[in-house]
């Protein structure tokens, strides 16, 4: 039994030794923004927040989440009200098939936490773990940037 | 993956007697961004998982102990690069550990598990050479120090026994005047491993040392001590024939990442343009007011 805060809820559940985080997010919580793809941490679909960093999902033992905070897509909006870095996905257009999306977002949420006021160059470097096979690349540097304190 | 027990002592005696009792058939798991990829494609059937995060003897993180600056196995590669000890004293492994994986990777990978995994291309193990790093082991029996340079056997092969486990990573303080860089070839930034990657430190008293990665089956350590390469009046012909013998010690492979014969090109390409920045932040050491902030520390 493992005990962790899932965007702001607790939650008590049996996992297997052999589940990842993002199998438990997925298949046990059905939070399934957070994409199941390269499975090798590779393509950064499976972004999010554990104990405010940011992490590959699938590259860590859902056993491993014992006593943390993890914050999910799902977990951005408050109110259905989306917060500011998603509205800026959306403004920009950088969002085009969608799948590699959250975990864009996600690594992005990051970056803005512990940098407000990035450069392009170091927000491509924050998101050179996320992979976009539509090549959206420039609208989603943008959207960060116009999401940043740089921008206000 | 298959089925497997998972363990998170509190304890290193609690960890070492889990090691002691499955031998072989326990993997530890530090960050497990290599761990849970070889879990996940059957590379390794383990019984156990012994997650080391929680060992309350593997804080705090970094620490400093007289002449040296002690780096726990549960460190992962964003404290490292964030320590501003690490940064002041040894910035050329900073510039290295800031070119594993993706943010994502480094907030989870361990610098200790990048020299467990022992894979030839280890972005860390160059630098980590050079500066001349010794591995503390434990184990249910006598503990043991050791020198990175033989801990490395060949791919994935160390010299750790069954039952033993790396506790910590000792960086002896340099006190010499010395200039370092970290050099990396790839075919794009960002989740690629490297095609080469080495580092260079030029020492004020003349010695040159070049760890290299990814051109052999394991990391390795070469040095001039003629004090030819760290001459800057030196000709580049001379500089290239140092080079070239010191470069005799390396066996690249072809494969996906490039040829036998690139490679052998561009190491010397690699390794005179890292000897020049060397150089140069030696220099720019010795030009700043004692007690400055070390003119080693660079941006990439």
């Amino acid at each position: 039994m493992i005990h962790l805060t899932v965007n702001g809820s607790d939650y008590a559940l049996d996992v297997p030794a052999s589940s990842s985080l993002l199998d438990l997010l997925r298949d046990q919580l059905r939070l399934t923004g957070s994409k199941a793809c390269c499975e090798v941490g590779e393509c950064g679909a499976c972004t999010v927040l554990v104990d405010d960093r940011s992490v590959n999902s699938c590259l860590m033992l859902a056993a491993e989440a014992d006593g943390s905070a993890v914050t999910t897509i799902e977990g951005l909006a408050t109110h259905g009200q989306l917060n500011r870095l998603q509205d800026a996905f959306l403004a920009t257009g950088a969002v085009q098939c969608g799948f590699c999306i959250p975990g864009q977002v996600m690594a992005a949420q990051y970056l803005l936490q512990v940098n407000p006021r990035p450069t392009l160059a170091e927000i491509k470097e924050a998101l050179s773990g996320n992979l976009c096979r539509c090549g959206g690349y420039e609208q989603i540097c943008d959207a960060v940037l116009s999401a940043s304190e740089a921008d206000r | 993956m298959h089925p497997f027990a998972y363990a998170r002592p509190t304890t290193l005696s609690a960890a070492l007697a889990l090691l002691d009792e499955h031998g072989a058939d326990a993997y530890v798991l530090a960050g497990g961004t290599d761990l849970v990829v070889e879990l996940r494609n059957r590379a390794i059937g383990p019984t156990i998982v012994i997650d080391i995060k929680r060992v309350a003897e593997l804080r705090p993180l970094i620490s400093q102990t007289g002449d040296q600056l002690r780096i726990s196995a549960t460190a992962v590669m964003a404290d490292v690069e964030a320590d501003a000890r690490v940064r002041s004293h040894f910035p050329a492994l900073v510039e290295a550990a800031a070119t594993v994986g993706s943010i994502q990777i480094r907030n989870r990978a361990t610098l200790a598990g990048n020299i467990c995994h022992a894979s030839p291309a280890a972005d860390t193990a160059p630098a980590l050479l050079v500066y001349g790093a010794e591995l503390n082991l434990a184990s249910a029996r006598a503990p043991r120090r050791m020198r990175l340079a033989e801990f490395f056997l060949g791919p994935g092969k160390t010299a750790l026994k069954p039952g033993e486990l790396v506790t910590s990573i000792d960086l002896p303080l340099v006190t010499e005047p010395h200039g370092a860089t970290f050099a990396r070839l790839t075919r794009r930034r960002g989740v690629d491993l490297a095609t080469i990657n080495l580092c260079c430190r030029v020492d004020a008293g003349g010695r040159t040392q070049f760890g290299y990665g990814a051109v052999g089956p394991r990391p390795f350590l070469v040095a001039d001590e003629s004090g030819l390469l760290a001459n800057p009046e030196a000709t580049d012909v001379a500089r290239d024939e140092v080079l070239l013998r010191l470069l005799t010690q390396a066996s690249p492979i072809s494969d996906v990442r490039g040829s036998r014969e690139y490679r052998r090109a561009m190491l010397l390409v690699m390794s005179r343009r890292a000897l020049r920045k060397s150089i140069d932040r030696l220099s720019a050491i010795r030009d700043s007011p004692p007690g400055g902030k070390g003119g080693a520390a660079g941006s990439a």
